[in-house]
């Protein structure tokens, strides 16, 4: 939880009552609607199929039951989606926590030849790209295409990442590094002994980042990848999305109502479907954000001083 | 020592620099399967295309207007988070502040696919908004949303508003916390009420770190990104939802007209590249030090 300062404690004037009323109000409304979404999703993927097929379940689950979590995983193609969503998100955070880590701390050493010039270079990237086809034929030209190493390489260095660490490492005392180099440690031992235990509040920060992005990426698949055994959650979810749209349109067509769709209550449609697998690529997320609210309140901090 | 860095700068250079040499594919007529040496060469004629038929330019233009479009949208809208910090600020309850906080900053964290599938379960014609109208009687035939040509940009602001607002606010929360609170004091004393306190310190106080990220948006003016509107476009709506981003997307990698998109995606990058050098001496003159 980020803890701000509650401000400067106000004497009671006219207008703070309705002021109050009228502010508290506007952010339990927008909060509703940011919230209510994911609780939406959540009750119909537990309901019985044919009612939220119908859209009728809005506020409680109606006819609960947790079958469709369990069909879901014989759904083609979902088990080997989630194996590379789970095998990108941790693969690419350590290399990006590792890399950051290292670059950062390295764009601080004098001893690195040329190094505003290089620290530039890295950062322009982030303002600046060919453009999506250069780098789609790029990828293409290097074999990446339809690779799993595609989700993992082009994002390791993250210019964003490197400036969170390069600031918190020159906000760290000096005196740490120096003890270690009057003792004769060499730079790789100052970074893995010294340097690296001393930062893992903002690496902490770099990790979920990173891992939200890894979890939540879609576009690489999208230009890079037509193997569906390298498909991650997000675009099976999307794929699934665009079958079960087509298939309530045709059942919409052909019987020319609101909601045609009826079944038993646990007999898959376009809704359970969509719903659950929905639930299960947000349910991370939702249970992780909470817990680390405060390192990626942190991380924008960090980040919106340095810009 | 440079040694040890170089296989990170490799990765950059491969992945963000060795792409710029791809812009020759814009002078040729670029088959994949041919390669560079087996494909055509065709001089400046797709940049020739780009401004030569009516319709082309109809469309492009179409796209441009789409595209600045939607970016003034959202620098319009870009005081909304500072507005959002400082309302929420006054609000004295912790936990209330803090559940607003963590449920706002929520749709910031899903990725657009998710937006579109709730989007969809709740305005499509058998979603929650339709079914719910219907069953109140407001509506018989259920109204479409997202098969719509209409309000478009209105739509997609509303939909990165509802993704952005709360985490856009987070940072000048975090700012608020950090005025000086003597500021305050001393205008208490003088008799300052709550919202003049609001207009005469909280707000200019903001204001630096408004007008840099001012700045910044104004740089990527032309960088919209592709993944809100790809999950949103279909064929109703496409002539209002193709920003440049997309558009080059669709003639390139669906169209298959590679050649095209790379000398669309080049003249965005240059004219991008101008707009950050602009923005970068307009940033240094403002506060001193440059963006990058």
């Amino acid at each position: 939880m980020t803890t701000m300062d509650t401000g400067p404690h106000w004497r009671h004037a006219r207008g703070d009552i309705p002021f109050a009323i009228i502010n508290y109000a506007g952010f339990l409304l927008f909060a509703l609607v940011c919230g209510y979404p994911f609780y939406y999703l959540i009750i119909n993927s537990v309901s019985a199929n044919d009612i939220s097929a119908l859209g009728d379940v809005r506020l409680l689950p109606v006819g609960l039951h947790l079958s469709n979590y369990e069909q879901i995983l014989g759904l083609p193609g979902l088990t080997s989606s989630l194996l590379v969503s789970i095998a990108r998100t941790v693969i690419g955070t350590g290399a990006t926590v590792l890399a950051s880590a290292f670059l950062g701390f390295m764009f601080t050493q004098e001893r690195l030849q040329n190094r505003s010039l290089w620290y530039r270079l890295v950062i322009f990237t982030m303002y600046f790209n060919a453009g999506l086809i250069p780098v789609y034929v790029t990828i293409h030209t290097l074999g990446l295409t339809n690779n799993f190493w595609v989700y993992i390489l082009p994002a390791i260095v993250q210019p964003f990442n490197i400036i969170l660490v390069k600031t918190y490492v020159e906000s760290l005392p000096q005196s740490l590094q120096e003890a270690a180099e009057l003792d004769g440690a060499g730079i790789v031992t100052i970074f893995f002994r010294i340097m690296l235990p001393n930062m893992t509040p903002i690496l902490a920060t770099v990790a979920i980042f990173s891992a939200v992005a890894q979890w939540n990426s879609f576009q690489d698949t999208l230009l890079y990848v037509t193997d569906q055994r390298l498909y991650p959650l997000q675009y099976t979810l999307y794929t699934y999305l665009n079958q079960a749209n087509s298939l309530a349109q045709a059942a919409q067509n052909a019987q020319g109502n609101l909601g045609a769709i009826v079944s038993a209550a646990t007999t898959q449609t376009p809704t359970s479907i969509r719903m659950t697998v929905a639930v299960i690529v947000v349910l991370p997320i939702i249970f992780v954000y909470p817990l680390f609210q405060r390192y990626f309140v942190k991380g924008i901090m960090l980040g919106a001083v340095k810009g | 020592m440079f040694l040890v860095v170089l296989p990170f700068l490799v990765l950059v250079f491969v992945f963000s620099y060795l792409p710029l040499l791809g812009w020759v594919t814009a002078l040729y007529d670029y088959k994949p399967a041919l390669g560079l040496g087996g494909s055509e060469f065709v001089g400046l004629q797709w940049f020739e295309i780009l401004v030569s038929s009516e319709t082309q330019l109809q469309q492009i233009g179409q796209v441009l207007a789409n595209t600045l479009a939607m970016s003034f949208l959202g620098i319009a809208t870009s005081l909304l988070p500072v507005f959002f910090a400082m309302l929420l600020n006054e609000v004295r309850s912790t936990w209330f502040r803090n559940t607003v906080q963590t449920l706002t900053t929520l749709p910031n964290f899903i990725s657009w696919v998710l937006v579109y599938m709730i989007a969809f379960s709740l305005f499509s014609t058998s979603g929650l908004v339709n079914t719910t109208l219907h069953d109140w009687g407001l509506i018989t035939v259920p109204m479409k949303f997202l098969d719509t040509d209409q309000h478009v940009w209105l739509t997609m602001l509303a939909w990165s508003l509802w993704k952005g607002l709360g985490w856009g606010a987070i940072m000048y929360l975090a700012a608020i916390a950090g005025i000086d609170q003597s500021l305050y004091e001393s205008a208490r004393i003088d008799g300052a009420n709550r919202f003049q306190l609001m207009r005469y310190i909280t707000f200019p106080q903001l204001m630096p770190t408004y007008v840099v990220l001012l700045i910044l948006s104004i740089a990527s003016i032309l960088n919209n990104g592709m993944e809100q509107y790809f999950v949103f476009q279909n064929a109703f709506n496409r002539e209002h939802i193709q920003v440049l981003d997309l558009y080059v997307y669709n003639i390139g990698m669906t169209g298959n007209s590679l050649s095209m998109a790379t000398a669309l995606s080049m003249l965005k990058s240059l004219i991008s590249l101008a707009l950050l050098i602009a923005a970068n001496a307009i940033a240094k003159r403002a506060r001193g030090t440059s963006i990058i």
